[in-house]
């Protein structure tokens, strides 16, 4: 069994590569079409700008690969941007479509906060979770992001707080994700990696 | 539930050494980065800054080998600069693992930098380095190590960057840095109050009610230290029970 991780050229490939290679986990990047047709499992990392990511994952033409696999039932996981662009579109890219698997659309945080909402917080769940599975009640997660899915729906495990509540982690049969960057959020990532391997295995 | 503060250290190195002394005389070596990565990794650092002060064209292979080795120790966030003056020395930096770019002198000569590094990697990925001195009434934004004074007003300096792209201003004075007599608590509170985004205060840190001070007086979001964590005055654990004690929101390690 093997992770692939979609590599459209995002900051934090390599991150999670080494993440997931301290797990024991085999993962390959790949950007073409017919890995991710081939794929046990995918991991959508992100971090950016949305329009980076929905242009490369068009130019690239992965689009549907991705969307067929998902609904094949491929375990997916989707982190910080590779969250949000499960929602039909984003406020920082109005224009662009997402891959609307989820419904609702991704907005900015309020501005009476500090923006980007950067550093380490906290999540209150809301459901029974897997990927939580293990996880203390008040572990810290570190975010860095400024839009955020701002309405919570049947997918949403849990949230976070700034300025505003917001959904921090999915999970609706085989689609999870989170806004966090579990690469690089310590013990409490690492944790959450192994339980999305688990679902895996 | 809220954001914790975060508590930083930050390396200097001369490329390849951990290095101290101020205003770059007197340099001496103060341990491998590498060493001291997984150290402050394991000890509850929220996150590691790693800088070349040297910033020498000929040895930036050697910082760019630094970062990857770092990085590769970190399950937290690295921020990594020092002598960035293109788009392609920022790319550089975040293809060797860096989460985070700071810019500080070649920003002050070329606002845009700081829009081209906002654009390609998104704001949270660009940390303004400002260095402020205390002139009269108000600070002087100082560049090329803090020598030189670039005749440009702090606050002011800052408020532009944030509207140029940058999503973190780092913040130092240069009246404090090395004194080890505290945070400049007014400079740090002038900036976080105008600006939108979070501020890492450093410059002048030692004992642990230096950091409440600066988290509770000047609303800083993060604080950053060197020689007082590299030289065990100070360990992270420690400080951050000191600080949860105080009512200062942190992560505490597990």
């Amino acid at each position: 069994m093997k992770v692939t991780i979609l590599d459209y050229g995002a900051g934090n490939v390599p991150s999670v590569e080494r993440a997931l290679q301290r797990l024991g986990a085999e993962s390959h990047r790949t950007d073409s079409p017919a890995y991710i047709s081939k794929a046990d499992a995918l991991l959508l990392p992100g971090v950016g700008h949305y329009a980076a990511l929905v242009r490369a994952l068009d130019e690239n033409n992965l689009r549907a690969p991705l969307v067929d696999a998902i609904h094949r039932g491929v375990p997916f996981l989707g982190i910080c941007l590779g969250l949000q662009v499960l929602f039909k579109s984003s406020e920082e890219a109005g224009q662009l479509h997402g891959l609307n698997l989820l419904p609702g659309i991704v907005s900015a945080l309020p501005s009476h906060v500090k923006l980007p909402h950067m550093g380490w917080n906290q999540l209150e769940k809301k459901r029974d979770s897997s990927l939580l599975t293990g996880i203390a009640p008040g572990a810290y997660f570190y975010f860095a992001h400024t839009y955020a899915a701002l309405d919570s729906n049947a997918s949403t495990a849990a949230t976070c707080s700034h300025g505003a509540e917001f959904t921090a982690v999915i999970e609706q049969k085989n689609i999870y994700a989170v806004q966090f960057h579990p690469e690089k959020s310590g013990d409490s990532g690492a944790r959450v990696l192994q339980n999305f391997l688990r679902r895996v295995a | 539930m809220s954001l914790a503060h975060r508590i930083i250290p930050c390396l200097d190195t001369d490329g390849e050494r951990v290095v101290k002394g101020v205003n770059f005389v007197g340099l001496r070596d103060a341990g491998d980065p590498v060493a001291l990565a997984a150290r402050y990794n394991a000890e509850g650092a929220d996150e590691l800054v790693v800088l070349d002060i040297a910033a020498s064209r000929d040895r930036r292979p050697t910082f760019l080998e630094t970062i990857r080795r770092v990085a590769a120790e970190l399950a937290i966030p690295l921020t990594a600069g020092g002598g960035i003056r293109t788009l392609k020395d920022g790319r550089a930096v975040v293809r060797a693992g860096a989460d985070k770019v700071t810019v500080n002198t070649a920003a002050v000569e070329r606002p845009e930098l700081i829009s081209e590094l906002s654009r390609e990697f998104g704001a949270q990925a660009v940390v303004l380095a400002i260095d402020a001195k205390r002139a009269g009434d108000h600070w002087d934004v100082m560049v090329r190590g803090g020598k030189e004074s670039a005749s440009l007003d702090a606050i002011e300096w800052g408020r532009i960057g944030v509207a140029a792209g940058a999503g973190e201003i780092l913040l130092t004075s240069v009246d404090r840095d090395g004194t080890q007599i505290g945070f400049d608590v007014a400079l740090t509170a002038a900036i976080s109050r105008t600006v939108t985004v979070p501020v890492i205060a450093s410059g002048g840190a030692k004992s642990p009610e230096h950091f409440v001070e600066i988290f509770q007086q000047a609303a800083a979001d993060a604080a950053l230290a060197a020689s007082i964590f590299h030289d065990e005055v100070q360990s992270i654990r420690t400080l951050k029970e000191y600080l949860a004690a105080c009512g200062v929101e942190v992560r505490l390690p597990c």
